[in-house]
């Protein structure tokens, strides 16, 4: 699957790097080959790095883990039409929809006469195995003497920004990529720490104006 | 709790977490997939969110101090361009990926 090479180069060196500051906490290194199995989510663990250093108490981990993702809310909201499939299937495509997952199905099309349903679960299946292998590198070689891979994260850049040209070549409509822009210089200039939840919420609160104001003549 | 226990807890609750992040919409809006707004979202949240999405990889550049974001910026234009010109997605991210890759290990604008 071509199509996920980029995100192997991201999730790899960036699963590493969890590894690794696990690691130093003491844990044995199959703790975090079961975070990258369950919660798969990146920014996620890496402030669990701080949570459990901290010891904090597990109503402050809940808390800062839905603040941290809830972004994700606003991916299901636009891919609610796309999966289509049911049961165990469909659960798996919903757990493992990170960034990386979302845009590559938002921006891609399955090759050939293969099924789109099959398509998103081997895209899904095959970043977290990418994620898993790095978190699980990370934690047993405890160093990234072997190779260097600083930089390599970049490839997470490159892929949405590809994704973004491929995007523009589907929709050829400014508006949403204006809104877009708008919405994240708002929120880096409001609140940085919290840029991602709040740029993406304001595009969305403002798709929906937009949405009733030409809705009145559809 | 011992130290494994209370790994396992964070885990547990983590891994809960995030994935009620995740499902909620497909809970809450479970028979409402082809609603008009759901159906304009589906089209216009994935460009907006990319968008975003490369502002926020984007967002540590510091302008201000040498090498004033010339690794990213340079790195960024040759992705694009590449993929302007021939559209071969994994092509354009390993180049613009290994010329990053080659600037920030060789200290190269520093």
């Amino acid at each position: 699957m071509r199509a996920t090479l980029p995100v192997m180069f991201g999730y790899v060196p960036l699963g590493m790097a969890f590894g690794i500051l696990f690691q130093g906490l003491g844990y044995p290194w199959y703790f975090a080959t079961l975070m990258g199995l369950f919660v798969f989510a990146g920014a996620a663990q890496f402030m669990a790095i701080g949570l459990l250093t901290a010891q904090a108490g597990l109503l402050e981990v809940a808390v800062s883990t839905l603040a941290l993702n809830s972004r994700h809310i606003f991916f299901g909201l636009s891919v609610l039409g796309r999966y289509r499939c049911r049961g165990l299937k469909k659960a798996y495509l919903i757990f493992g929809l990170t960034d990386e997952t979302y845009s590559l199905i938002t921006s891609t099309e399955p090759r050939g006469d293969q099924n789109e349903q099959d398509y998103y679960l081997t895209i899904t299946a095959l970043n977290q195995s990418y994620w898993v292998v790095g978190c699980t590198l990370g934690a047993v070689t405890g160093s990234l003497a072997d190779f260097n891979t600083a930089g390599m994260d970049f490839a997470l850049t490159a892929l949405f920004l590809v994704l973004l040209i491929e995007q523009w070549a589907k929709i050829r409509e400014l508006f949403p990529f204006v809104i877009a822009i708008l919405s994240g210089m708002l929120a880096i200039a409001l609140l940085r720490e919290q840029m991602l939840l709040i740029a993406i919420a304001t595009a969305i609160v403002v798709l929906v104006l937009q949405w009733r104001m030409s809705g009145a003549r559809a | 709790m011992s130290g494994a226990t209370y790994l396992i807890a964070v885990i547990a609750v983590m891994t809960a977490a995030t994935f009620l992040t995740r499902v909620t919409p497909f809970v809450l809006l479970r028979n409402m997939a082809d609603h008009p707004l759901l159906l304009f979202l589906g089209r216009y949240t994935p460009p907006a969110i990319m968008t975003i999405l490369v502002l926020y990889s984007l967002r540590e550049i510091n302008l201000t101090t040498a090498p004033f974001g010339a690794p990213e910026l340079i790195a960024s234009l040759i992705t694009v361009t590449l993929h302007l010109w021939l559209r071969h997605a994994l092509l354009s991210i390993f180049t613009g990926t290994a010329f990053y890759m080659f600037v920030v290990q060789t200290g190269f604008f520093l």
